[in-house]
């Protein structure tokens, strides 16, 4: 006896929907990056349930792959944080204004 | 009520609780920790579904390395607290630009989605005994995905090279 397919997709949802509000609402870059990471992990939670319901085994490759894309992202996301701080010393994300026209 | 089903709901009920203290913190060291806790709900759901190694990567690889790099930026840069050049007291759907837009765009989401899924009547139900092994994920892994798992070894390559790049201390000539 399993909670039924919607209830996992309602879950994901709202999950998604905290990493949405955490990227526009908070204003640090890292916090700005744990929101993409909740957005990421909601996505890969949607992908497992389908691939159970299906009965296959692609959605757990396809997790594989995303959480592949997410360490890398959050290699180089990290690493521009940082060059942000050395230039700035902040971590507000309306410190860097030069490219805005 | 079954087990599973009891399981489903407080896995859920600690990552959906979790996730939302992640962004309510102002110390970036708590959001950090808080969201290893969300991961760990996230991993006993994935263990509800069948999929032990999916469940496995995500505590080794998100909760053990991700997070961990996370914490070590936080640590190195020791900005604690978050700057704004708002007043604190004011809620944030009332505050300026793209933070309202951001707000309101998450609960229409909520909202939506859960207005679509509630009407979808026969969505419901997982077949039975259709459980996937990690033996499967392998075989699949190194057989019909063998190419996008090689491409991924160049992803990783690339962004191990643009991180060190990008985090070099600039030498002033």
């Amino acid at each position: 006896m399993m909670a039924p397919l919607a209830d996992y997709l309602i879950l994901s949802a709202i999950l998604f929907a905290i990493g949405t509000a955490g990227v526009f609402v908070r204003r640090n870059l890292i916090t700005i990056l744990l929101s993409i990471e909740i957005m990421l992990n909601a996505v890969n939670l949607t992908f497992v349930a389908f691939g159970r319901a299906l009965a296959s085994v692609d959605g757990q490759i396809i997790v594989f792959f995303v959480m592949t894309v997410a360490a890398a992202e959050a290699a180089v996301g990290l690493a521009i944080v940082i060059a942000l701080y050395r230039h700035r010393e902040s971590l507000n994300p309306d410190s860097w204004t030069a490219l805005k026209w | 009520m079954a087990p599973e089903i009891f399981a489903f709901y407080a896995f859920g009920a600690v990552a959906i609780t979790a996730s939302l203290l992640v962004i309510a913190q102002r110390n970036p060291i708590y959001s950090v920790l808080l969201l290893i806790a969300s991961f760990g709900a996230l991993s006993g759901l994935y263990v509800l579904l069948d999929a032990p190694f999916v469940a496995a990567i995500q505590i080794i690889v998100y909760a053990g390395a991700i997070m961990v790099l996370f914490l070590f930026v936080v640590m190195l840069l020791n900005a604690p607290h978050e700057e704004t050049d708002y007043d604190e007291r004011v809620h944030p759907l009332l505050r300026p630009g793209p933070m309202r837009f951001g707000a309101a765009l998450a609960v229409l989401l909520v909202v939506e989605l859960v207005w679509a899924l509630g009407r979808g009547g026969e969505t419901g139900s997982f077949p039975g005994g259709a459980v996937t092994s990690v033996t499967d994920v392998g075989r699949a892994l190194f057989t019909d995905y063998a190419f996008p798992f090689e491409v991924t070894s160049i992803l990783i390559l690339v962004a191990m090279l643009g991180a060190v790049v990008l985090a070099r201390r600039e030498e002033r000539g």
